[in-house]
């Protein structure tokens, strides 16, 4: 067995701003459209493509009030060609758009890590906005359950 | 009259489980010879590494009789495929002929018939003679695995918080071993066992919850014949989920795909000429994972409790999966040379206990363990006029006596108890002794809650269990069995989608639908929440037997499976 290290938090790797948004009073019957309006605020109407993005979530929750989600950008990270910006959607949740990691040039790599509330069983999108404005998308679905009767 | 014994070694049509070292059916296996030790164990070498599998033993250190299921369902790309294959369509898919000894091992067919005439399966000192001429043969050539869900099961592994189980199992000298039921013992008392441990334990997938960081080693190489093999282990991913994750708060488990492949690699590139996953994911997690993850030339599969008598493959990796209870223990020699299987040879051993001899150092063992609670556990409590087992998807009439004492002592409407695969089986006939009933309940969340519940939280939960055993992505079931249910009769369409596979549920002792806004008394144990309420299962059941001395259940029509 592994000691576990305890070492003080750090911000993952090139992540300089993070935004997390408050959980607003909402109806879920909205879902789709607030999905549709937030992917839009922050993509300015590109529409997104898979690859090049990968969303790490696990399939089942263990505890849906801090689910660990993870991100990773395939970059040369340069100037002229970097990760500008990685958006989290939670599309079951009253307000869809959890946090917002902005990256530049010298963040190195693109990848965050953070941990969202889920109220119910919902997909999880990742959403990659290049420097040159092209966006990739990842989505995977996290089952929230009851509680198990397994084994 | 023959003994037991002798019919065993009188038995014709027997088919030996011999894998060929190309796949094939069992038909091409030996037939036509009598049952002994050695047609039970011997194959012909092969290769230059043996791999010895056993899982899933659930601390059942004595034989048992444990039946496999009637009933165990694919659905989406896996239905009708290994395992999801049972009884007559079994035997006819790897040419077993009804009513042999292997028929008896691997199906429910005949069961009670069957067991009558082959008797108890397992038992460590059995298992450990199998390892022994195993390690014999094949010296430093060969490994010993142990899948997990070992340390839990009975009343003396409760008892001494799993460590009958560990002192049992360092006399057999496993290589590595990987985990699920063992961490229901909590944080504090795992890592004092795997600390103790002279073999490591092993989950490329346990993590610290907090820091996300690997909380065990995820994997090790040693070496085996000149070959230098790689044991990744995986833990059971829904620990958390599928047991009290408040008991182990700092783990934090899940598939961790990536993980898996990251470790394979690692492992490789540490010199690894062969790369065994020791997995308790689950056989169609198994089945997924090897489709996916590059790499992997064996995987050890636990967790669903399959006995499968011939390797499934999956692209270049062979996937075993050797049953449960120490019914069986599997061997897998293998060619391996330039980093690559050439060819393979396997035999799923069935650990007929009057046919193989106990090993004597592990029969003192055995009894030295259990001496201080041998008056308790031999404590009649009732007898059974019908076949008690658990195994199945949907029922079993252990079940249903379980579910019975907690309506009848809790004085509920609605009983519910978790479709555990584990728990052993009893003959019509047989005592129902102190051991029995905590083979089937023995745990460290044994409580026996009574709650009301609205009907529509109970479909609820209905609808949640069934999610687990029949998403169509196996990466999102959790490898146990239907919840079961007392008092109450349902329909469930396994291939319909989550939230409507549940219909038809209505209450038992009058007829009448299921109200989803009215409040049922509902009795369970077993409920992964903290702070759960009430006596131990043990005492519900046994309180139940004491006014109930004979035990007699018609057999169960409640549950209607949409085909």
């Amino acid at each position: 067995m592994i000691l576990t290290r305890r070492r003080a938090l750090a911000l993952s790797a090139g992540a300089t701003t993070l935004a997390v948004l408050g959980f607003a009073p909402g109806r879920p019957q909205a879902a789709t459209e607030a999905v549709d309006q937030a992917l839009k605020a922050f993509t300015g109407g590109a529409a997104p493509v898979s690859g090049r993005i990968v969303l790490d979530a696990p399939e089942i929750a263990e505890n849906g009030n801090t689910v660990p989600v993870s991100v990773s950008v395939e970059s040369p990270m340069t100037a002229d060609d970097h990760v500008a910006a990685v958006m989290f959607l939670a599309e079951g949740n009253p307000t869809p758009a959890v946090a917002t990691f902005h990256f530049t040039p010298l963040s190195g790599t693109a990848v965050a890590t953070t941990r969202i509330r889920l109220a119910r069983t919902q997909n999880v999108i990742a959403i990659a906005k290049m420097s040159n404005g092209a966006v990739f998308m990842d989505t995977k679905q996290v089952k929230v359950t009851i509680g198990g009767c397994g084994g | 009259m023959f003994s037991r014994r002798e019919f065993l070694m009188a038995a014709t049509a027997v088919t030996a489980i011999v894998g060929p070292a190309v796949v094939g059916r069992w038909s091409r296996a030996a037939a036509q010879q009598a049952l002994t030790e050695g047609d039970l164990i011997d194959m012909p070498a092969h290769g230059n590494v043996t791999l010895v599998h056993i899982t899933d033993i659930h601390a059942q250190l004595k034989p048992i009789y444990f039946r496999e299921p009637s009933i165990n369902l694919g659905v989406g790309e896996v239905a009708g495929l290994p395992p999801h294959v049972t009884g007559a369509d079994f035997l006819k898919l790897y040419g077993i002929e009804p009513g042999t000894p292997h028929a008896y091992a691997l199906t429910s067919e005949d069961f009670t018939a069957l067991a009558r005439s082959y008797g108890t399966m397992g038992g460590m000192d059995r298992v450990a003679r199998v390892v022994r001429r195993i390690r014999d043969e094949r010296g430093d050539a060969m490994l010993l695995l142990d899948g997990g869900d070992t340390w839990q099961g009975s009343y003396t592994a409760n008892q001494t918080r799993g460590a009958d189980m560990v002192e049992v199992m360092n006399a057999l000298q496993p290589d590595a071993m990987t985990g699920h039921w063992e961490f229901t013992y909590g944080t504090e008392r795992v890592k004092e066992l795997v600390e103790s441990l002279p073999f490591p334990f092993l989950g490329g997938n346990i993590y610290d919850s907090e820091w996300n960081e690997p909380a065990f080693d995820a994997y090790r190489i040693v070496e085996r014949g000149g070959v230098k093999v790689g044991v990744v282990g995986q833990a059971f991913p829904y620990t958390p989920i599928a047991n009290p994750g408040w008991m182990f708060p700092t783990w934090s488990f899940g598939i961790r795909e990536a993980e898996v492949a990251k470790n394979v690699a690692a492992a490789r590139a540490d010199g690894a000429e062969l790369i065994v996953l020791l997995s308790h994911n689950g056989f169609d997690v198994d089945r997924k994972l090897a489709s996916r993850v590059p790499g992997i030339d064996v995987i050890l599969t636990g967790h669903t409790h399959d006995a499968l008598p011939e390797p499934v493959t999956v692209g270049n990796t062979l996937v075993i999966a050797s049953g449960s209870n120490g019914k069986f223990v599997s061997r897998l020699d293998l060619d391996v040379r330039d980093g690559a299987v050439r060819s393979f040879s396997y035999r799923l051993i069935p650990v007929f206990s009057d046919v193989i001899r106990p090993d004597p150092e592990m029969t003192a063992l055995v009894d030295k363990v259990r001496a201080p609670y041998e008056a308790e556990l031999g404590r009649k409590l009732a007898t059974t006029e019908s076949l008690l087992y658990r195994r199945g998807n949907f029922n079993g009439t252990f079940d249903d006596l379980i579910c019975q004492a907690l309506l009848a002592e809790r004085d509920a409407e609605i009983a519910l108890s978790p479709g555990f695969r584990w728990g052993t089986s009893l003959l019509p006939g047989q005592a129902i002794t102190v051991e029995d009933l905590h083979n089937a309940c023995a745990m460290t969340y044994p409580a026996a809650y009574r709650s009301a519940m609205p009907g529509s939280l109970i479909k609820d939960i209905l609808e949640d269990v069934a999610d687990n055993l029949f998403n169509a992505d196996p990466y999102y079931q959790q490898g146990g069995d239907m919840v079961r249910v007392g008092g109450m009769g349902y329909r469930i369409d396994p291939s319909a989608a989550i939230g409507s596979r549940i219909s038809e549920m209505t209450l038992l002792k009058n007829g009448e639908p299921i109200a989803p806004d009215r409040d049922y008394v509902v009795a369970g144990w077993a409920s992964v929440n903290e702070a759960t309420e009430g006596p131990p299962i043990w005492d519900v059941v046994e309180g139940y037997l004491a006014r109930n001395p004979v035990v007699r259940l018609e057999e169960n029509r409640s549950v209607k499976v949409a085909s």
